[in-house]
């Protein structure tokens, strides 16, 4: 077939084809534009720059508000119970830690005995529960979104953040949880409540620096989906959430102490319940963890993460 | 006038065999100084370049209000290049300058959650194609009108059929409003009253001086939104310019693979002495040529030849491939006119017509032949001659029925069932 033939039989499809689409309209410069001397975008390979966007972040908080509200709205769709949930696993968790470590087991809360078991537990698991969910679901975040990865632009960082942002919500219903139950045991509280939104912060750091890291290589190593799960429940033996540090001899707190969860869990009960002191030293680790975790999370995740779309 | 989208020899190096090494392990990155004299030797024997490039030295510039047409065969580079526009993925060199704001829609309903309703999806899907809050709040009414669904927004979009989903994706993003829009094949979906408005909306927004990059396979809709059309093969720019040029150029050329292929000269068409391929091509029952047909009606595919040489049976066949490169079968003239008869010198039209719910949803391509058995000679061989598009419409009355999801399957037949009470 000739060129014009198939011109002319091109035209006869498109005009079965697209039966009902208005004429083509010339093209308009449009008047309302005029192009910004420099490009709003340059795309090209990046010069592995480590800073972070936080402009871009900044730029896409919105995106960040709807990713952190579809978490919350989506986790207990369809439970009977709904957000209850959120108050029941970390109370449900209470009374088995109470049943077993506390009446069976017989751990003391330490504490010099003014808090019962039961309050002494939950005011580890409020931040335990926190910092599993939050590394779990931001650790993952990026592989279960590889739709979005791999079909939309936006700072990928958003996802592990809005991860952790979900969760800080259910903190803050299971601290009310916690509240009503210091009321019920008549347990005062002490200025060194004020500490606690230090706490929190040094909290949501460690479990966004951990989360972050995982996410980021999650990406190229699944291991770390099957592997989570197992670590975070050995790291919760490992921390003082069922027992005292006190229980531990002597000589051995040091060790405790190296687990950043320690500084921030003791550092809990510190400010809820405590007369004396916190324990500065612990805290002082589990804020250089956080920082280091923070600052290896970045240098990881930006490097890694130009090729999270090809191969998420 | 100044370009609002600059390119300069954009490349995009991929390693071949990352698909297949898509998780590797802890265990794997260990294990690999172990491996690696296996794995040489593995490289060895494919003999494959370990990398190769998706697209290479790509550069173009776009004015504004201009609307571009992309075009090239499935692996030309042209998913690549969007990516790398929409910045998902990164060049391995070059640079793309963006003078405005850019929108990619690679996909419609990105981000949509099952369990949210259809208000909270336009609003979480509005917010990752870009738009604000209150840009979105202002479009609501418009886009659910658009949509068509007004009475189930409300409802979580898992009870939605697959019509009302398709349709409420793209009504949010017919309504982004960026200064560059760039549009992957997302009209393939939905019914073709719902195509027509879409394809209505991405002409006004061209109308309205915004820069639109849109890539398709639909020949007809691309020469009707676009006066210009890039046509990519194997990562370069082979043509740009006026859309019926490169088109044509598409079209008539092997990067085509398009619904018809023709040899105006017989000495330099595939096939040998004997015989000689003079055209190929794909139709309906009313011989019209199509690019893509309804999976509930018959496809014809027509090829015609000259026969050179007398006295020999020929039988024409063709081999339909899936895009995934699976042969879907290989058909024969089993005519007794084909079998017996030996041929007589001229010019012959045979006609395979694949009976209607039989192909599964996709695109074909065909590999026409002519063959003589006994003994066993094959005459023409031309592969990848001609392709076409099976559509399966979701109206329900096809082999998919009241589902809507992705169906696997290289065909989709439409068989007898019985069902009958056995017990009360």
């Amino acid at each position: 077939m000739t060129t014009s033939n198939r011109a002319k039989a091109l035209d006869a499809a498109t005009a079965r084809t697209t039966q009902g689409v208005k004429p083509l309209p010339e093209p308009q410069p449009s008047p309302t534009q005029a192009l910004p001397e420099v490009p709003l975008v340059v795309i090209e390979p990046k010069r592995s720059s480590l800073a972070l966007d936080l402009r871009e972040i900044w730029a896409h908080r919105e995106l960040l508000y709807f990713l952190m509200w579809r978490d919350v709205k989506v986790r207990y769709k369809q439970t009977a119970l709904g957000v209850a949930w959120v108050v029941l696993q970390p109370l449900l968790m209470m009374i088995i830690f109470t049943l077993f470590f506390g009446k069976l087991a017989g751990i003391q809360s330490g504490l010099d005995g003014r808090v019962p078991y039961p309050l002494f537990a939950y005011a580890g698991l409020l931040p335990w529960t926190f910092f599993s969910s939050a590394v779990g679901l931001s650790g993952n975040s990026l592989v279960n979104s590889a739709s979005l990865v791999t079909k939309v632009y936006f700072p990928r960082l958003i996802l592990p953040l809005a991860a952790v942002g979900a969760v800080l919500l259910d903190l803050a219903i299971s601290s009310c949880v916690l509240a009503a139950m210091m009321a019920y045991w008549r347990v005062g509280v002490s200025a060194n409540l004020l500490m606690l939104p230090v706490l929190v912060l040094l909290l949501t750091a460690l479990a966004l620096g951990a989360g972050t890291l995982l996410s980021a290589l999650n990406v190229k190593y699944r291991d770390i989906r099957i592997a989570l799960p197992f670590a975070l429940q050995i790291w919760l033996f490992a921390s003082p959430i069922i027992y005292p540090t006190s229980m531990l001899p002597e000589r051995w707190r040091w060790v405790m102490a190296l687990n950043p969860m320690t500084g921030v869990i003791e550092g809990f009960r510190a400010a809820l319940y405590g007369r004396d002191g916190f324990d500065w030293p612990s805290l002082a680790v589990s804020a250089a963890v956080a920082l280091a975790l923070l600052a290896c999370a970045a240098f990881t995740f930006k490097r890694m993460e130009k090729g999270f779309a090809d191969i998420v | 006038m100044r370009p609002i989208i600059k390119a300069e020899g954009v490349s995009k190096q991929y390693r071949i065999g990352a698909k297949k090494e898509q998780f590797p392990t802890f265990r794997d990155a260990l294990a690999g100084a172990a491996r690696a004299p296996l794995r040489w030797a593995l490289a060895a024997k494919r003999a494959a370049p370990p990398t190769f490039w998706a697209l290479k030295e790509v550069g173009f510039e776009v004015t504004p209000g201009e609307v571009v047409g992309i075009v090239g065969r499935n692996g030309a580079g042209k998913s690549t290049l969007l990516k790398v526009l929409s910045r998902i993925t990164e060049p391995t060199e070059g640079r793309i300058e963006l003078y405005g704001r850019m929108s990619s829609l690679l996909e419609v309903g990105t981000g949509f959650h099952p369990e949210l309703t259809g208000r909270e999806n336009v609003f979480l899907n509005g917010a990752i194609l870009g738009m604000k809050r209150a840009e979105l709040a202002s479009k609501f009414d418009e886009i659910v009108a658009f949509a068509e669904i007004e009475k189930f927004i409300d409802t979580p979009v898992k009870h939605y059929s697959s019509g009302m989903y398709v349709r409420l994706a793209f009504a949010v993003a017919a309504h982004i409003d960026p200064e560059i829009l760039v549009v992957d094949e997302v009209l393939a979906v939905g019914d073709m009253a719902f195509q027509q408005k879409c394809l209505n909306k991405m002409q006004d927004a061209g109308a309205q001086g915004r820069t639109v990059l849109f890539v398709s396979h639909n020949m007809p809709a691309v020469a009707r939104l676009c006066r210009r059309v890039i046509l990519i093969s194997a990562g370069r720019i082979v043509c740009d310019g006026p859309s019926h040029e490169v088109i044509d150029q598409y079209l008539g050329s092997n990067l085509g693979s398009s619904a018809e292929r023709k040899w105006d000269d017989l000495r330099a068409a595939p096939g040998d002495e004997v015989v000689r391929l003079a055209g190929v091509r794909v139709c309906d029952e009313a011989g019209v040529t199509r690019e893509s047909v309804d999976i509930r009606r018959p496809v014809g595919v027509e090829m015609s030849y000259e026969v050179l040489e007398p006295g020999q049976v020929l039988v024409p066949n063709y081999h339909l491939y899936n895009e995934e490169g699976v042969c879907v079968c290989v058909v024969q003239d089993l005519s007794p006119e084909a079998r017996r008869s030996p041929r007589e010198r001229g010019r012959y039209v045979s006609t395979l017509w694949v009976p209607p719910n039989f192909l599964a949803e996709g695109r074909l391509v065909v590999t026409a032949a002519v063959t003589t058995y006994l003994p066993m000679n094959v005459h023409v061989f031309e592969r990848d001659a001609v392709s076409f598009r099976v559509v399966d419409s979701l109206d329900g009355d096809s082999a998919r029925g009241d589902y809507a999801g992705p169906l696997p399957g290289v065909v989709r037949p439409i068989f007898d069932w019985t069902t009958r009470r056995v017990r009360p």
